[in-house]
């Protein structure tokens, strides 16, 4: 039954903890009893480099690649991010977007200049976009590495699951003392949608 | 142990899912060399006490282990990526001629869309060119079942087994269904002395290679009725014919054709072939590739339509495999010019300093494989060569013998020294015994770190993590013969320069080893050196901070966007202080904000 398979695209740069993020939503919905393919590049992809991963669920799932034109909802860990992306996307598309921005090497030395206004740009394309300033928020909480986990917050509210699912997956997958800034960047995301 | 839930459901990638089916088909001995799409079979091997688990120093050497731990009775596994098969081949063609004792499997980890390769080799090639039977699993929990299935394939058949993965299994995560039961292997753990089996002299080798196709054909008639070969009944207008990933591919694009997905792809159920192609209109093959399924479809007779429609290049994917078969394509959405975001070496990487002394001497860079092939791109552009795993100092070599005194002084090879340690070390002694001037440099971060840190000999820890014996590299280089040996910090890029400088002029081979720890390693990370800034007023934008390309110097421009400063960002700043040395002006300084 391929149209009840949803597919959300992760995407952002190497070190921002794309894949972290995408395995906490798996095993959320895998938990909720979705099928799950979750699909992914190591190696020579990381290094500051754009880094993407699919996560797809449904009843059944067989590819662990989307195609042009199904994904659901994109989750951009880094501002310009998502508009690498367009060929997969359609007018019903998501986009739940940080604010942040990560200059790419050829911006910061100077050859290039950061595209301008990427919410308009994809809001130009028909789509919905939801804006984070999950850097500031995790700035705030005293930890700019839990910028992953506010996306998740923001991302659960399109998502089937429980708020107490993701919960315990964040504290079963992270140590024990990332626990209490973790799930603050979580629900802090979520709350960041909610106004 | 992963997350369960009530069910007992694993969501496990590709390669953990190998690494589980060893674990439950109790295999003893797992060797492996690091390797994008392969590594995180060994690495999640290394979790289980009763397995004794290495990184070996290469492929070659992994295999040889393996097939040794065979000898003895006892199941063994060797994980490597397509282009480390090439390396194991020496012994794996051989080991099809011996057999084994304990169960023998051998993981090949391909990457057709050359994420993280330098080629896209279809190592389906390596099964009948071996004559070794090969599985080709789809998702996960057929990676677990058909990693069991390869060891009691192996005892049973008397043959070393090859499992193939791609990228789009290895590292594609899926729910995985653990058993609860370990599978218990054929052979028990002995020293038996077969030579007839195991020494491969002409008189033997030619018995066994008579034996080799005695096994071969009782493997034809199991692949006829090998339960990892599945048939979907469909419409009979369209009949496929696929193994591996590209099957998800099929079912998602072409879910009402009928398909035949092959588990065993070496050797092909020809009659099982046969019938299904017989009951379908039309035929396709759909694989990834090479057109390893349809050139032997077709040498049956059986008429099929595979590589004219299906790209040879590459990932497929369900929108490829649809517009290739119906032309039916989805609307695609407008794409949109972005500035690139290739990978760059990690702020306060000891490659950069090193690479950029180099770039200053105008050489030709003879490179190899590693975090420091980053060092070919802009804005580094020091690297001229990167063609297999300890290349770069042979040759550099090469170029030395090929153009004689003009090329004194204008070659430097520079390799990793895990790289080194894998098939560098012959080419040093080769070096010395057939007389060079060259100069090598040899990177010394502690570290396997492209693949994600794994430990090699000069780390001083095992796969396990517990200390070992600490490769001496300069005593290594002398005891080969090297006389010139120098140890640098490329920190110290102007040291750095000058020592290269001077052995590049030297008329006897040298070895320059360039040795600070890798950036991401906890003990770097660990010590938090200050953070440095730009002084605004001091900076007069010229830019020669951003000569070494770190991630952590940002470009400010002014108002006409040809005039700016530099600035850097504190917190991705690892405080190596390399820029400091290149700033004329003084305006790089130890930030006291930390």
């Amino acid at each position: 039954m391929p149209d009840e398979i949803k597919n959300i695209l992760f995407c952002g740069v190497g070190g921002q903890g794309i894949l972290l993020c995408s395995e906490v939503v798996a095993y959320a919905l895998m938990q909720e009893g979705y099928d799950i393919k979750k699909s992914e590049v190591h190696g020579m992809a990381q290094r500051g480099g754009a880094v993407e991963a699919y996560l797809r669920y449904g009843s059944r799932v067989y590819s662990p690649l989307v195609e042009p034109g199904s994904v659901d909802f994109v989750v951009g860990l880094e501002l310009m991010e998502p508009l690498r992306y367009t060929s997969l996307y359609s007018e019903k598309t998501k986009v739940i977007l940080n604010t942040q921005k990560v200059p790419t090497i050829g911006i910061s030395t100077g050859i290039e200049t950061y595209p301008e206004n990427p919410v308009g740009t994809l809001r130009g394309l028909g789509l919905e976009v939801y804006p984070v300033d999950a850097f500031e928020i995790c700035t705030e909480l005293g930890e700019p590495r839990a910028v992953n986990m506010v996306m998740v917050g923001a991302l659960s509210w399109f998502l089937p699951v429980k708020v107490r699912t993701v919960e315990e997956v964040i504290r079963w997958r992270l140590p024990e003392k990332l626990h209490r800034v973790n799930l603050r960047a979580f629900r802090e995301g979520r709350r960041a949608l909610r106004k | 142990m992963r997350f369960r839930d009530l069910n007992r459901k694993l969501l496990l990638s590709g390669n953990e899912a190998i690494a589980l089916g060893a674990y439950e088909a109790s295999v003893r001995v797992a060797t492996a060399y690091p390797g994008t799409p392969s590594t995180e079979i060994l690495e999640a091997l290394t979790q289980y006490e009763d397995i004794y688990t290495e990184w070996s120093v290469n492929e070659k050497v992994a295999l040889e282990v393996s097939l040794g731990a065979s000898i003895g009775g006892v199941r063994a596994m060797s994980s490597m990526k397509h282009v480390g098969l090439n390396v194991a081949a020496d012994p794996l063609f051989t080991a099809a001629y011996t057999g084994i004792r304990g169960g023998l499997v051998i993981v090949t980890a391909d990457d057709p869309e050359m994420h993280s390769s330098q080629n896209a080799q279809d190592n389906r090639n390596y099964a009948p060119f071996a004559r070794v039977p090969m599985l080709e699993p789809s998702d996960p929990q057929e990676a677990k079942e058909f990693t069991k299935l390869a060891f009691s394939i192996s005892e049973t058949f008397d043959i070393p087994v090859l499992v193939r993965t791609t990228t789009r299994l290895s590292h594609v995560s899926g729910i995985v269904i653990p058993s609860s039961r370990r599978q218990r292997p054929r052979v028990r753990p002995s020293i038996e002395r077969m030579p007839q089996k195991f020494v491969m002299l002409p008189v033997h080798a030619r018995q066994r290679r008579q034996a080799l196709e005695d096994r071969l054909s009782r493997l034809r008639e199991f692949s006829e009725t090998f339960k990892g070969h599945r048939i979907h009944r469909g419409s009979r207008e369209i009949g496929i014919i696929t193994s591996g990933v590209s099957y998800n591919y099929v079912m998602e694009a072409l879910p009402e054709a009928s398909v035949l997905k092959l588990g065993l792809i070496y050797p092909l159920p020809e009659t099982l072939i046969r019938r299904f192609a017989s009951r379908v209109r039309r035929l396709y093959v759909v694989e990834e590739l090479d057109p390893y399924l349809e050139t032997q479809i077709k040498a049956m007779g059986i008429d099929c339509t595979g590589k004219e429609i299906i790209p040879s290049q590459g990932e497929l994917n369900p929108a490829k495999v649809r517009s290739a078969i119906t032309g039916k394509n989805r609307k695609v959405f407008p794409s949109v010019e972005v500035p690139k975001r290739p990978p760059v070496l990690c702020p306060g990487c000891p490659h950069r300093g090193i690479f950029y002394a180099i770039s200053r001497l105008g050489v030709f860079v003879s490179g190899d494989i590693g975090c420091y092939t980053l060092a070919a791109l802009p804005p580094l552009r020091a690297m001229d060569t990167c063609v297999c795993m300890g290349a770069s100092i042979g040759m550099g070599f090469g170029i030395e013998k090929g153009l004689g005194r003009k090329a004194h002084g204008k070659v430097v090879s520079v390799i990793g020294e895990s790289t080194f340690i894998h098939s560098g070390i012959t080419h040093i002694v080769n070096m010395v015994y057939n007389g060079s001037t060259s100069t090598v440099v040899i990177l010394d971060n502690r570290v396997t770190a492209m693949t994600g840190h794994q430990p090699n000999p000069v780390t001083g820890l095992t796969a396990k993590g517990e200390p070992t014996v600490e490769l001496d590299l300069e005593a290594l280089l002398r005891g080969i013969g090297v006389e010139h040996v120098h140890v640098i910090n490329p920190h110290d890029i102007e040291d750095a320069y000058r020592v290269l400088k001077r052995e590049l002029k030297r008329k006897a081979l040298s070895v320059v080893i360039s040795k600070a720890p890798c950036a991401l390693l906890p003990e770097v990370r660990k010590a938090k050196r200050p953070a440095y800034e730009v002084i605004s007023e001091e900076c007069r934008g010229c830019r020669a901070c951003l000569k070494i390309g770190c991630p952590a110097i940002w470009w400010v421009p002014e108002d006409n966007k040809k005039k700016g400063k530099a600035r850097i960002q504190a917190y991705l700043c690892n405080g190596c202080g390399e820029c400091e040395a290149l700033c004329r002006f003084g305006a790089i300084v130890v930030s006291d904000a930390r």
